[in-house]
This record gives C-alpha cells, sequence and structure tokens, in this order.
C-alpha cells in the first residue's frame, strides 16, 4: 500500500500553485478503469481534484517528459518522481536534456507498482480494483470479487526495487528509504548460464514476437535523440517494420548497445511492451557487465556523473579481454 | 444449426483440418495468438487474440515482387505465394467486423490483389462472447457480440460447440462435418444471446455512444482544443496502430539484396513521424496533428467515405496496451460531448 495518500499530494500541490512556486503539474490521470492511468499536466488544483490520481497503477516515469515540458514556459512545473524516477531524472540532467531551474520536483515513497497483466492471468472482466494493506480486492464483472497478495501481482522491476531513496528533489514527502540490495542479476544470472544455443532460442523466442511498435524506445528516458537512427531515411537501417528475425535482434541489441552506461534500469521498456517481451534484460546484462568490469556503476545516482564508458582510466579492461570473453561464450 | 461436444473439439479440428489448413487461438508465454492447428494444439479461452487477424490478410509484412538486373535487362519476379483455403477459428464479432472494414479499403477500385487472393480462400468461424472484457465496446459500433458476422457462427453453451451457418462457404463445410455433428436445437442459442446481450448492457462502456460523430463532421473537431491536451503525453509510438485489426495504411519500400530488389511492403503508421513524407516534407508537423488523424479517421473521414460505417470496431486491444493508457474510448468521451456524459 502506498504511503501517501491521493489527497496529502493534491494538497501541496494546491498550495505550490497557490503560491506560485509552480504553474503546472505533471500527474496521473484517472481513466476508465482502475489500472487505465494517464501522464497528464494539471493547470489548476481543481482540474487535479477532478481528475488527478496516486495510487498502484501510477507507473509511468515523468522524467522523460520534463524535456518536452520544460520548453513550453518560463515557468516552473512540478513533477512528482517516485525513487526510480529520479535517477532517470539525474541522468537526464547530466546529460543537459532540460534546465534544471524550470522544474519543481517532489520525491514521492513507492510502495512498488502493480502490474495488471498479473491482475489477468487471476481475474478478468475487471471493473475495477481496491489496495487493502497488502491484499488487492478486484471486483470483476461476473465472478464477484477477487483478493490477491499484492506483493505477488507488483511488476517485475518492483520485485526486484533497486532504490527506495529518491536521488534528486526539490522537496520530499513522506519517509525517506534506501538503496535496496536487489536481486535484479539473477535472471541475467540465469540466462548467462545457458549454452549459446539454449541463449539464442531465448531470445529469438522473445523478440520474434515484437512488432516494432517502438514503444520501448519512445519512453525510454535514455532514448531522447532528435531523430532516432531507426527513423532516419538517410542512415540505411530506417525500418518500419520487422523485415524479418535479425532486424528485430538488430533494432533491440543496437538501442541497448546505445543506452549502455545511461540506462538507470528503470523498466519503462518492458512495462510498455505490448508483447511482453523482457527488454530490461537486455539493459541488466550491461550493467552487469559494467559492474563487474569497472566496478559498481548507477546511472542517474548523481549529476554529472561518468560513466566508464566515456572515463578512460588506466585499469580499464583491455578491448582485447573482451573479445576473449567473446570466444569463451560463442 | 449444428452440435459438438466440447470434449470433440479435437475431432472437430482433425476433421476441418484434413481439407484445409486451420488456424486456431493457442494460449502461448503472454497471451493467446492464432496458430496453425495441429495435433495436441488446444483452443484458447482467452477473449481477444494479442495480434488480431487482420494478419491473415494484410500481414505486418509481405513480399511484392522481386527485381532481378543481368546486364541491362530487368527480370520481374512475381514473389506471391500460392494461397490455399484456410479456415481460422473463434474470430470475435469485433473482429469479424474489421474485415469489412478493410474490404472497404482493398477490395475497391484499384482491388488490392495481394489481400483479395487471401480473403478469397479464408474461411470465417466466429465465436459469440459469453465472458466479454471490461475493454470491450463492440455495442457502440453496431457489432452483436451474441450473433457475429461470419461464415459459420459459433456458440460455446453448456458443454457443447453450436455452429450456424451464415454463408454457402460455410454451409458446404458444416455439410462436411456432418458425420461428426449433430442436429441442434436453436433455443438453447436464443437463451444464450439474450443472456450476453444483457451482459453487453451491464459493460463499464456501455453507454458510449457515436452519436456525435460519424460524415459531415470534420469541422466540428478538427480545431477542437481537445486534441492538444489528448494527444500530449502520447509517446508516438505505434502500438495503438499495430493492435487495432482495422489500421490499414502501409508502406512500400524497395530493398536491395546481394542479387536484386525486393519489392516489400509493410505497415506504417499514422503516429510515426515519418508517415506520408513528401517530398514537400511533413503533412502534419506534430503529435497533434498526427494522433488528431487516427482518431479523426477512425470516427469521422472512414464513415464520410463508407456509408456510415466507423472504421473501430470496439475490441478494447488499445484500451489494454497502450503505453499512456490513451484510447478512443476517452476520445469521444472528451469529445463526444453531453451524448457521452
Amino acid at each position: 500500500m502506498q504511503e501517501l495518500t491521493r489527497d496529502a499530494l493534491l494538497a501541496r500541490a494546491a498550495e505550490l500553485l497557490e503560491n506560485g512556486t509552480v504553474d503546472r503539474v505533471l500527474g496521473w490521470k484517472r481513466g476508465e478503469f482502475a489500472y487505465d492511468v494517464t501522464p497528464a499536466v494539471f493547470k489548476s488544483a481543481d482540474e487535479m481534484k477532478e481528475s488527478f490520481v496516486w495510487g498502484d497503477f501510477c507507473g509511468a516515469n515523468f522524467s522523460k517528459y520534463l524535456i518536452a515540458e520544460t520548453k513550453k514556459s518560463e515557468n516552473k512545473v512540478l513533477a512528482f518522481l517516485k525513487p526510480c524516477d529520479t535517477y532517470s531524472f539525474n541522468q537526464l540532467l547530466t546529460e543537459h536534456r532540460f534546465d534544471r531551474e524550470k522544474v519543481y520536483a517532489i520525491g514521492i515513497p513507492c510502495d512498488g507498482m502493480v502490474d495488471i497483466a498479473k491482475i489477468r492471468e487471476k481475474a478478468d472482466g475487471i471493473a475495477s480494483v481496491d489496495t487493502n494493506g497488502d491484499k488487492l480486492i478486484v471486483h470483476t464483472l461476473f465472478d464477484g470479487d477477487v483478493t490477491l497478495d499484492r506483493a505477488e501481482m507488483l511488476a517485475e522491476r518492483c520485485t526486484v526495487c533497486k532504490s527506495k531513496k529518491h536521488v534528486a528533489y526539490d522537496e520530499l514527502l513522506g519517509e525517506e528509504g534506501d538503496v535496496v540490495d536487489s536481486a535484479r542479476f539473477d535472471e541475467v544470472a540465469k540466462i548467462e548460464a545457458m549454452t549459446p544455443d539454449e541463449r539464442f532460442a531465448f531470445w529469438q523466442g522473445e523478440l520474434s514476437r515484437c512488432i516494432r511498435c517502438n514503444a520501448c524506445r519512445d519512453v525510454c528516458p535514455a532514448c531522447t535523440c532528435e531523430k532516432c537512427v531507426f527513423n532516419n531515411p538517410n542512415s540505411g537501417v530506417e525500418n518500419k517494420s520487422p523485415a524479418n528475425s535479425f532486424e528485430e535482434q538488430m533494432f533491440h541489441i543496437i538501442r541497448a548497445f546505445h543506452v549502455a552506461g545511461r540506462c538507470t534500469d528503470c523498466g519503462e521498456c518492458s512495462r510498455v511492451c505490448p508483447q511482453h517481451i523482457p527488454l530490461h534484460l537486455l539493459n541488466r546484462k550491461f550493467i552487469k557487465d559494467i559492474d563487474s568490469f569497472y566496478g559498481e556503476y548507477q546511472a542517474g545516482a548523481e549529476v554529472g556523473s561518468r560513466a566508464p564508458h566515456i572515463n578512460y582510466t588506466e585499469g580499464d579492461i583491455e578491448p582485447s579481454d573482451a573479445v576473449k570473453r567473446g570466444d569463451e561464450n560463442a | 444449426m449444428r452440435k459438438l461436444a466440447i470434449t470433440k473439439l479435437n475431432d472437430l479440428f482433425a476433421a476441418i483440418a484434413e481439407s484445409e489448413k486451420l488456424y486456431i487461438p493457442v494460449d502461448g508465454k503472454t497471451g493467446a495468438n492464432y496458430e496453425l492447428w495441429a495435433e495436441g494444439k488446444t483452443l484458447s479461452d482467452a477473449l481477444n487474440t494479442v495480434r488480431s487477424p487482420k494478419d491473415f490478410f494484410f500481414p505486418q509484412t509481405e513480399d511484392m515482387m522481386a527485381f532481378k538486373t543481368e546486364g541491362k535487362k530487368i527480370e520481374i519476379i512475381d514473389t506471391r505465394e500460392e494461397c490455399e483455403d484456410f479456415v481460422i477459428f473463434g474470430v470475435r464479432a469485433c473482429d469479424v467486423r474489421s474485415f469489412a472494414v478493410l474490404d472497404n479499403v482493398f477490395l475497391s477500385d484499384p482491388v488490392d490483389s495481394y489481400y483479395k487472393n487471401r480473403r478469397d480462400h479464408g474461411l470465417i468461424m466466429s465465436m459469440a462472447c459469453t465472458r466479454p472484457a471490461e475493454t470491450c465496446f463492440c455495442k457502440t459500433f453496431g457489432i452483436d457480440a451474441a450473433d457475429p458476422e461470419g461464415d459459420i457462427v459459433c456458440w460455446r453453451v453448456q458443454g457443447f460447440l453450436y455452429m450456424d451457418a451464415k454463408t454457402e462457404k460455410g454451409a458446404a463445410l458444416l455439410d462436411k462435418l456432418a458425420s461428426i455433428t449433430e442436429e441442434a436445437d436453436s433455443d438453447v442459442i436464443a437463451e444464450e444471446k439474450a443472456l450476453i446481450r444483457a451482459r453487453m448492457e451491464k459493460l463499464p462502456l456501455a453507454s458510449l455512444t457515436t452519436d456525435a460523430f460519424g460524415p459531415g463532421k470534420t469541422d466540428t473537431f478538427f480545431d477542437s482544443p481537445e486534441w492538444k491536451s489528448l494527444s500530449e503525453s502520447c509517446l508516438g509510438c505505434g502500438t495503438c496502430t499495430f493492435v487495432c485489426p482495422t489500421c490499414q495504411c502501409y508502406d512500400i519500400r524497395d530493398f536491395k539484396t546481394n542479387n536484386g530488389v525486393i519489392r516489400y511492403r509493410c505497415w506504417d503508421s499514422c503516429m510515426y513521424s515519418e508517415f506520408t513524407k513528401m517530398s514537400a516534407g511533413q503533412p502534419r508537423l506534430t503529435q497533434v496533428e498526427r494522433f488528431r488523424q487516427r482518431f479523426m479517421h477512425k470516427l469521422v473521414y472512414y464513415p464520410e467515405r463508407y456509408n456510415g460505417l466507423y472504421s473501430c470496431v470496439g475490441c478494447g486491444r488499445c484500451l489494454a496496451k497502450c503505453p499512456i493508457q490513451m484510447n478512443i474510448a476517452k476520445v469521444m468521451k472528451t469529445l463526444g460531448g453531453k451524448a457521452n456524459d
């Protein structure tokens, strides 16, 4: 259950709108059902009272929206940031993607977000969902109420949460948490333990479902190129749909390389994938390798840190070692 | 009307597959999708497949032709694959209607021979929806989930699969299956239809109407200030268009291979910044215009062009899949004014 209530967030936002600190609020807007929450810009406390929500389905990370939003006005925008969102926030600042002065960031604690896809495996006709302590009460259209353990319905990224600590904010509401000793690399280790053939089959199975909707790229806070190479007719690799299974691998693997050292592991790519491809595992593999080759590095932990890839030191791993390692795995 | 015990479904599939390719929805790791039936594959209970059955007639990518050059000679090769007769089983009422929407586009002059080839060879066995989802709103578009269109309509009631032929093609297949099916009374189905229709009335989106939309409404909505806020958090990805059973835009490109050129077409999306790029540039410069295009096309332009038929079928896939949970139901409620309060 989330520590803060919707009303607590709303009250603080109303004050900041009232005293002129901000003139708009980036928040979550209620939908038709319990779970279809949309990121929205609220211009007044009245608007917020009508449709602002905070709860178990507010997974969307607002950091990337700040790039466009801060260009729209000279005034500050209020952004509510969960701990994992603050890492993306810092990483974008490191890359000079938006003007920090134009944002008023409020850190809010997060008790993990619920994955509607997991609920759908247990119940259909989901009329509404209530959180009651560590239980979720799912009100269904045909089967009455179904009670589920909230912990089991959490999104994968939340079951292996890396940090309850906010690494950026102007103001913190609620209790600050700690960096968590997360088991997030366990799945990667399992894939590493596969034989090359098994690993190839695993990824082929996952990536062959890709429909090239580009949602993973478009939601990714590390993918902020003005013009993506895959949208550029002059790049020679522009493509709108998977021509064959090789292209799917090319798109996702090039993207994983491109965000290496910059990906904070926020998990938005996997959250939005309509085909539930575990894309975060590609990024986590890169993070795990960076940790083991260069020492632990968490992108976005602070503003201005230099990722190992752009920070030459004499102790860096030799490229030949990486090649050798590739041979061993071949 | 014919019927068959659900426990004998496998016999039915085997009988159909004897003479034709049969595709059924099968549960996969992340939802149901159509798969070629083979012994051991069982029918999914899922309401909708993740990918819509439009793939059967309008696949995401297809080769149209190839060119081989030798000196100054160009050889043009027809790469079209021979299409065998096939049966798609378990298509929902919304998805069956999507074929009519696609037919208007691909079968009107000039006829798209690639699409027509597949359409001519396909037979649709539709399935009524006993347990609609909260995201369903086919009724909004005049679709009856209790009595779908299709060559053969199926209902699952009290341990039996009931089948009713609606076309000559469907009747011919049912005749072929006569030895494993039995004559059925249609009273059970009348009750089932009433039950389904009552359920449809109780869905969260049951009151959504198209009253405000349709032919002639371009000026009413084109400059609406609401488009800006509706599209504000749109990522510009193609999810809604690619899971949509009626989105029909495509692009044709040439792909250079080692020994020639392949001309292929693939789905395109009006959500993409390079969509319909012309020599003078882009007709829709920002996501606001791209977003507007998609919904105006579904709710105004298409009905204007095709006798009032809407090009949304209320399947609810975009409601379930949009990364930011913006969708046509929300657009209709926001723009539709009093009609949708």
